[in-house]
């Protein structure tokens, strides 16, 4: 082939690759502002809506009875007391087994054993864990409680968490665990200041994303702690939470109710992109 | 290169009909090998001739992974180490080890350092303080990092990273240092500092080294192995090795025809 034919038959090819590649830029850019169009707009009306119920009195009042006036504080308390106390259960648990997985038995049927159940659990319907605690704790003791939904949640916390914290771990350098070894570092040592400080940040974000699941779940806790009119301090009582506070009031026909229910889902929405933006911000600082 | 024959010379590490496996692969066949004390002691030989397998033996570093094993004796100061009831840890705070790619640990350049001291010693910060320079002194890093110990040990350069590990590898003060590879990562001028050390090191510790760069061998070691498949094909003074081998494959590696 002769030079310039060789080179009229580069520039075909060229030409249809040009083609090609702005079609497939031209619909990733369409997928693309299909799936923020969806998210922009739920985020607007979510800050419309939800910024018309925000008053002082959201904060400081109890849910009310229909047509009168009221807040979320119960709600919010209830909340933020469930999810706190799940995260404090379902944390150790994952992240110690997740330290087991990773670092111990890796290989073991034991070990895919409980690999693949994790899995299941991780992508389980909060429903089935809400109507499993159901069934469990709150049928035999004749009782709805915050306990109830504190267990709920943290069954849901223990998955992600065991997930993220064996991913992290496994993350790190089988150099830098070597290195360790080789200066005599007994293993209990290598994984808690070497291989789990090297994934320190990991482990976190799974934590925090785990939270940030859970302070969403409406399915589980409406069957554990279901909700409470008035404030309680008392785990072992019915307990208010923001996601079935929202369920309850959104449902109904009364404005004073769906306004709150808007308020509320604002402040979930608040808080969980409060937790990505941390999150965010502590894996920056990669190992 | 110095000279081999002025001192009477006690050995440090001698091994005696050592096999090694990876699960099934026969790694290292029958090696014979006595490493003197307070010399620098080069293992070369191309690609997967068992030379860093024969290293990670060592200090039983093997022991991580279940389906290697080691068969024979290595006697440390005339005690065998793989028959040893000793704690492994015991044994590897005598016999240090470098790897090929720098490793610091995710904290500072301090504790780095201070790590490993802390699993042996009780030592009062001031006496810290004093061995932790101490450790970067002798590695040649100490007015390079004098004024950010407090920084992380990712910070540095690369050839720093590794004198660093270095630092951290003689703070426990091993009686044996063994260097994998430990230029690989590194450029010349990192490279000519971290031989520097090498050669300074031999006073105190006994030195093994794995490399693939033939002059540095020629450089920095007093003995010289070559391995091949398996096989510890020569040993003898580097001098001796380089200038005049008695094996022809010895003779084909070190000078570039074969390898």
């Amino acid at each position: 082939m002769s030079t310039s034919a060789l080179h009229q038959a580069r520039l075909a090819k060229f030409a249809r690759r040009k083609r090609v590649n702005i079609l497939a830029t031209t619909l990733a850019l369409l997928a693309m502002g299909f799936g923020l169009f969806w998210l922009f707009w739920i985020l607007w009306e979510t800050i419309r809506l939800g910024y018309d119920g925000m008053a002082w009195a959201t904060l400081t009042q109890m849910t009310p009875p229909p047509n009168e006036e009221g807040g979320l504080a119960n709600a919010i308390y209830g909340s933020f007391l469930m999810v706190l106390l799940a995260t404090c259960v379902g944390t150790p648990v994952g992240v110690m087994a997740g330290i087991y997985l990773a670092e111990f038995d890796t290989k073991s049927w034991f070990a895919s054993l409980t690999r693949f159940v994790n899995d299941i659990l991780l992508s389980a319907p909060s429903i089935v864990v809400g109507l499993f605690v159901y069934a469990v704790v709150v049928s035999r003791f004749k009782s709805f409680s915050g306990y109830a939904g504190i267990l709920a949640l943290s069954l849901i916390v223990i998955p992600v968490v065991i997930r993220t914290t064996e991913n992290m771990l496994q993350l790190v350098p089988a150099g830098l665990r070597e290195a360790a070894y080789a200066l005599g570092a007994p293993k209990w040592k290598v994984i808690l200041s070497i291989t789990l400080k090297a994934a320190r940040s990991g482990v976190i974000t799974g934590v925090l994303l785990a939270v940030a699941r859970i302070a969403g779940e409406t399915a589980p806790l409406l069957f554990t702690a279901l909700s409470n009119q008035f404030w309680t301090s008392s785990l072992g009582e019915p307990m208010a939470s923001l996601p079935v506070t929202i369920f309850k009031f959104a449902m109904s026909p009364y404005e004073n109710w769906q306004k709150l229910a808007w308020a509320g889902v604002f402040l979930i929405t608040v808080a969980v992109l409060g937790l990505n933006i941390v999150a965010r911000i502590l894996t920056r600082s990669k190992i | 290169m110095l000279s081999t024959t002025s001192a009477p010379e006690k050995t440090k590490i001698s091994v005696k009909d050592l096999n090694f496996y990876y699960g099934k692969f026969h790694a290292l066949k029958g090696i014979n090998l006595e490493i003197p004390e307070k010399k620098v002691t080069a293992f070369i030989g191309p690609s997967g001739c068992g030379k860093s397998t024969l290293l990670r033996i060592f200090n039983r570093m093997f022991e991580l992974y279940p389906e290697q094993r080691a068969e024979g004796q290595i006697l440390l100061d005339g005690e065998n180490l793989l028959t040893s009831k000793e704690d492994v840890a015991l044994l590897r705070a005598k016999v240090g080890m470098v790897f090929q790619k720098p490793t610091p640990f995710p904290m500072s350049i301090y504790d780095n350092i201070a790590f490993g001291v802390k699993l042996f010693e009780s030592l009062n910060a001031s006496d810290m303080d004093e061995r932790v320079e101490w450790a970067l002194r002798k590695s040649a890093l100490w007015t390079e990092v004098k004024d950010k110990l407090n920084q992380s040990g990712s910070s540095l350069s690369g050839g720093q990273q590794q004198r660093l590990c270095i630092a951290r590898g003689i703070a426990i003060k091993p009686e044996v240092l063994l260097l994998d590879e430990p230029c690989s990562a590194l450029d010349p001028i990192s490279t000519a500092k971290v031989e520097e050390l090498i050669v300074e090191l031999k006073s105190d510790y006994t030195v093994v080294i794995v490399t693939h760069n033939m002059q540095q061998a020629a450089r920095c070691s007093d003995y010289t192995a070559y391995m091949y498949l398996g096989d510890l094909m020569e040993f003898g003074s580097t001098e001796q090795m380089f200038f005049k081998p008695t094996r022809k494959e010895t003779e084909d590696y070190i000078t570039g025809r074969f390898g």
